[in-house]
């Protein structure tokens, strides 16, 4: 519990430093958003307009950095995230908010099936070495190094097209509006078909080389032999002796994917025009959109954070060796 | 004294085709019940190799190229263990022949409760046996070899050294088998527990009756522990006898040799000479006997002829044999 507390004080202090490098990386960057803005609309705007604009963005000179530094956290803490200039005057915790499930959505759930095929595959050819599954390890390594992206270019070139079933690009057919119907979902899904299937191949060969590499690793240890000699079926052996022990650099590495959910799709995304993050965040990136990038990194940061977190509470519960006493 | 284990021409290789080492060469060797039955020899001597390969426990790619393993069990007619299925083969594993192995330090589960792994192996063995009774049978046996029944839900890494080679045994012994193999049991322990963890070991022979195959490079301990020592050089036995005789009379110069390797407790002093040279290859053996390159003593049949494990002609021969052409011998044995 001690080294609980311990973990949590640690991760907050890590989020309290990366937001505070949020707040200050985008002031030490010359030039200002609202110069930005007025470039956007080409001078047509009042001189009140301009400094209107910098109240609003809470740039008003009057400030100092402190002051800022502690309106921001109390922004923070409601939820205010600034608005957006991109999709002004939206503010950006709202187009946050919509992106946000698309990508959740897509990525999270690939990821979690790639983890557990690939896992499931790995134990099995590892504990089955030497057999016709070696074969399956070259195909394996070629699509683990194939980049995302250009497996999803690929896919759209086969598997779209006028007549295809799979859409080439977007979360949804653009004729519906978004709602939990009928007619919604199913389209939902059908366009999520193919760029999580580009994410699950190039994934899922990862978590297969990494376990089957550690059950190899794992299955020549004294324990392994014991259980053998114990006269315990294969099955348990395989499973409660060499996989559970193997099971354990994979789950960090699961936990830091899952914190890459947000973030690390990003090119899947903008190759399918996919609603989620990624794709906001590329229209932020071309936008000079400051607030909308920080609210995003925000996430980002957050998200990692919150992996870790559960990385070790996972690495609590399967290894015993990481409890301490008392 | 009856036979319970019986090994009879036992050949066991690494690799296939002519790269193939052979580990263990067509050894014959007797367990009886209720002995303590050493196994000692250098790193490489294939002492090893022979108790992974009665059990069929050797990993790829070691492989049985041939001989048998006969096991008598106490009530019914004896059967060749290398013949067995897998089902049969698995049944047999720990009820029958426990295996205690030589790192103390890795041979537990690290993710698992010692509870659950003393219990696994009844579980496997007696799916119908309750889970009352399987945890109250290994309570039984960590009070046996005495660690606190308390200590049921530690893990591996909360325990000494010392203690988990003791729950390893206890776990060896839950099954009640008649063959315990000792695999190097105390050889990452400190010399006070390593006498402490053996006195008990044979305190719970005299107990409850088991055999014991007890393998080591320390002969020391084996002339104190057991009363029978087998020497293995080369993958071959080369001498086997009583305990005392070969402590007294070893007549194999390589057994002498081990033998002047180590210091006596008690009795007059003596030179300590070591063995010249390094072991075999096993991947290219000597011709004739493979000890005549380190042997003080070679003559001339050495070099080209391999001797014959068999009662050598000596007055008190009849509980002995050797492997040298220093002892002639009548006939072989096995």
């Amino acid at each position: 519990m001690k080294y609980f507390l311990q973990r949590i004080a640690f991760y907050l202090f890590t989020a309290w430093a990366a937001i505070t490098l949020n707040f200050f990386i985008p002031r030490l960057v010359p030039g200002d958003p609202v110069q930005s803005l007025i470039a956007k609309f080409r001078g047509q705007l009042s001189t009140e307009a301009i400094n209107s604009l910098y109240v609003l963005f809470g740039l008003d000179d009057d400030k100092g950095l402190w002051a800022q530094y502690i309106d921001y956290w109390k922004q923070l803490f409601q939820g205010d995230l600034g608005l957006s200039f991109t999709f002004f005057p939206s503010p950006v915790s709202e187009i946050i908010g919509d992106a946000l499930p698309w990508t959740v959505t897509l990525v999270g759930i690939t990821t979690v099936i790639s983890f557990l095929i690939g896992t499931g595959l790995g134990v099995f050819a590892g504990w089955r070495r030497g057999s016709w599954t070696d074969g399956l390890l070259p195909v394996t390594t070629f699509f683990s190094s194939v980049p995302y992206f250009w497996l999803g270019i690929i896919a759209i070139y086969l598997l779209t097209g006028p007549d295809s079933f799979f859409p080439s690009s977007g979360g949804f057919d653009s004729a519906l509006v978004p709602a939990w119907d009928q007619y919604f979902i199913p389209s939902a899904i059908q366009h999520s078909l193919l760029p999580a299937l580009t994410i699950l191949i190039s994934s899922v060969s990862g978590w297969i080389l990494s376990m089957r590499n550690m059950m190899v690793t794992v299955s020549s240890e004294d324990y392994i032999t014991v259980a053998h000699a114990k006269g315990l079926s294969e099955r348990r052996v395989a499973v409660s002796y060499a996989a559970r022990n193997a099971l354990l650099p994979n789950i960090s590495g699961f936990a830091l994917s899952l914190g890459f959910i947000v973030g690390g799709t990003l090119l899947v995304e903008i190759v399918f025009s996919y609603p989620g993050l990624g794709f906001i965040l590329l229209q932020a990136l071309g936008a000079k959109d400051y607030p909308l990038m920080q609210g995003i990194f925000l996430v980002i940061t957050i998200s990692v954070l919150v992996a870790n977190l559960l990385a070790d509470l996972a690495y609590l519960l399967l290894d015993p060796r990481t409890r301490k006493e008392g | 004294m009856e036979p319970v284990l019986e090994i009879r021409n036992l050949n066991v290789e690494y690799g296939l085709g002519d790269k193939a080492v052979r580990a263990v060469r067509d050894v014959n060797l007797t367990l009886h019940r209720g002995e303590v039955l050493g196994l000692a020899g250098e790193s490489g001597s294939g002492k090893s190799t022979l108790a992974y390969g009665l059990t069929r426990l050797l990993a790829p790619p070691g492989v049985i190229t041939g001989g048998e393993v006969i096991y008598h069990p106490e009530k019914s007619d004896p059967y060749d263990v290398l013949g067995l299925s897998d089902k049969a083969l698995r049944a047999f594993r720990w009820a029958e022949t426990a295996i205690v192995f030589q790192g103390a330090m890795n041979s537990l589960n690290p993710v698992h409760k010692i509870s659950t792994q003393l219990t696994d192996v009844l579980k496997a063995h007696d799916p119908k046996m309750s889970e009352h009774s399987r945890n109250a049978r290994a309570r039984e046996m960590l009070k046996l070899v005495g660690i606190a029944a308390d200590r049921m839900d530690a893990y591996p890494h909360q325990l000494s050294g010392g203690m988990r080679q003791r729950v390893m045994i206890g776990m060896a012994l839950i099954l009640q088998p008649q063959v315990v193999i000792m695999d190097e049991p105390t050889t990452a322990l400190d010399v006070v527990m390593q006498r402490q963890i053996l006195g008990q070991l044979i305190e719970l022979r005299e107990r409850l009756g088991f055999s014991v195959i007890f393998i080591t490079h320390d002969l020391s301990l084996l002339v104190e522990f057991s009363n029978r020592i087998a020497i293995m050089y080369g993958g071959r036995i080369v001498e086997e006898a009583p305990a005392n005789t070969i402590y007294r009379d070893a007549l194999h110069p390589y057994s002498k040799g081990l033998l002047s390797s180590f210091p006596a407790l008690r009795g007059p002093r003596r030179e300590l000479a070591g063995i010249p040279g390094s072991p075999p290859d096993l991947a290219g053996m000597p011709s004739g006997c493979s000890f005549h390159p380190r042997c003080p003593k070679a003559f001339e049949p050495c070099s080209t002829h391999i001797p014959v494990l068999g009662r050598p002609d000596s007055p008190d021969g009849a509980a002995r044999s050797v492997a040298c052409w220093l002892h002639p011998t009548e006939q072989p044995v096995g």
